[in-house]
């Protein structure tokens, strides 16, 4: 007769072999399809984050810089050959209604759940030149294209939320306010 | 009842034989697919010249994928970009001149930590791009 103990054993022994194989696969993880592919929502996307202005590319992209600086990021990169900036700012994440939720379970478990406490806010602004008059700056014409990404890690340090931010009402607000730099440094202030 | 112990004891060497066997390390310069095939499945060739404007072009096209620009070089002709959608998608892409009257783009990605080193994410990127820039994508011959 097997030994119910030892069999037991045996059994946990297979189990973990298993989870450990399962995580093992879930390592070598394959390419979503939709990845690279050019999708509808990419054309929304890039009226969404994209700009015209009736100035040359290097005025629009020192007029960028500062708006940037203005909202607190950091710029980490720029190559204005190619019209490019990339900026970032780390925040606090804490929103009340998680707090909310947290003191909840605590009070009714007493575990301690972990809440989003930090954010890595990375934006990145491309300029192109449309049309390009050497004479009258304000004949010129150049695009601007930025994009915000955000990291957000919880109070155990883990990431909880890696994404692109496509609310149209950010993008609104920046231009408007790339739109009011342009005005203050054509004006000099 | 022994035959099974004996098993399990092997089964577990066998696990930490495995596990020590493969240092790390080897993951530095470590590839799935040969240098030729990787390169063929990554790069494509032009018929233009002005690499200025391919590197614009390239750097429209990872905006409208949903990349966000890390770091672009104008005299290295490089560009890298970060898609992230719960995953990580990384991507660097390089162009250079090939002869007088070709370019050549090369691009090469990592899925959240492993290479990416199928065809078919190529493909479609190449095909993204090869939009934006009016023109077509030849394998290099």
């Amino acid at each position: 007769m097997v030994n119910p103990v030892k069999k037991n054993t045996v059994f946990r022994l297979w189990i973990g072999i298993g989870v450990f194989w399962l995580i093992f696969a879930g390592c070598a993880q394959t390419i979503p399809e939709e990845a690279l592919q050019l999708s509808i929502e990419s054309l929304e996307d890039r009226q969404l984050q994209t700009r015209r202005f009736h100035t040359d590319e290097k005025t629009l992209l020192s007029a960028s810089a500062a708006v940037l600086q203005d909202l607190g990021f950091n710029i980490n990169e720029s190559e204005t050959e190619l019209g490019v900036i990339v900026a970032s700012k780390q925040r606090d994440a804490t929103t009340p209604s998680q707090v909310v939720g947290a003191v909840i379970v605590a009070v009714l478990t007493g575990a301690v759940m972990p809440i989003d406490k930090e954010q890595l806010i990375r934006a990145s602004l491309v300029t192109r030149p449309i049309h390009m008059d050497d004479t009258d700056k304000s004949k010129c014409r150049t695009a601007v294209r930025i994009t915000f990404q955000r990291i957000v890690s919880n109070t155990q340090g883990q990431i909880t939320r890696r994404e692109g931010i496509n609310e149209a009402k950010i993008y609104q607000t920046f231009f408007d306010k790339l739109a009011q730099s342009l005005f203050l440094e054509a004006h000099e202030i | 009842m022994k035959r099974k112990q004996r098993f399990t004891t092997a089964l577990l060497f066998a696990l930490v034989f495995l596990a020590s066997c493969a240092p790390s390390t080897r993951q530095i310069l470590a590839t799935q697919e040969s240098q030729v095939k990787l390169r063929a499945i990554q790069t494509r060739v032009f018929d233009a010249t002005d690499t200025d404007k391919m590197l614009r072009t390239v750097i429209a096209t990872l905006q409208d994928l949903g990349f966000i620009v890390d770091k672009a070089d104008h005299v290295l002709g490089a560009v890298s970009g970060t898609k992230l959608d719960q995953y990580i998608l990384r991507m660097t892409v390089s162009v250079r001149p090939r002869g007088d009257t070709q370019l050549l783009v090369r691009a090469n990605a990592q899925y959240n930590i492993t290479a990416v080193e199928n065809p078919e994410p190529y493909q479609q990127f190449f095909d993204a791009l090869s939009k934006a820039v009016f023109l077509t994508a030849h394998p290099v011959d």
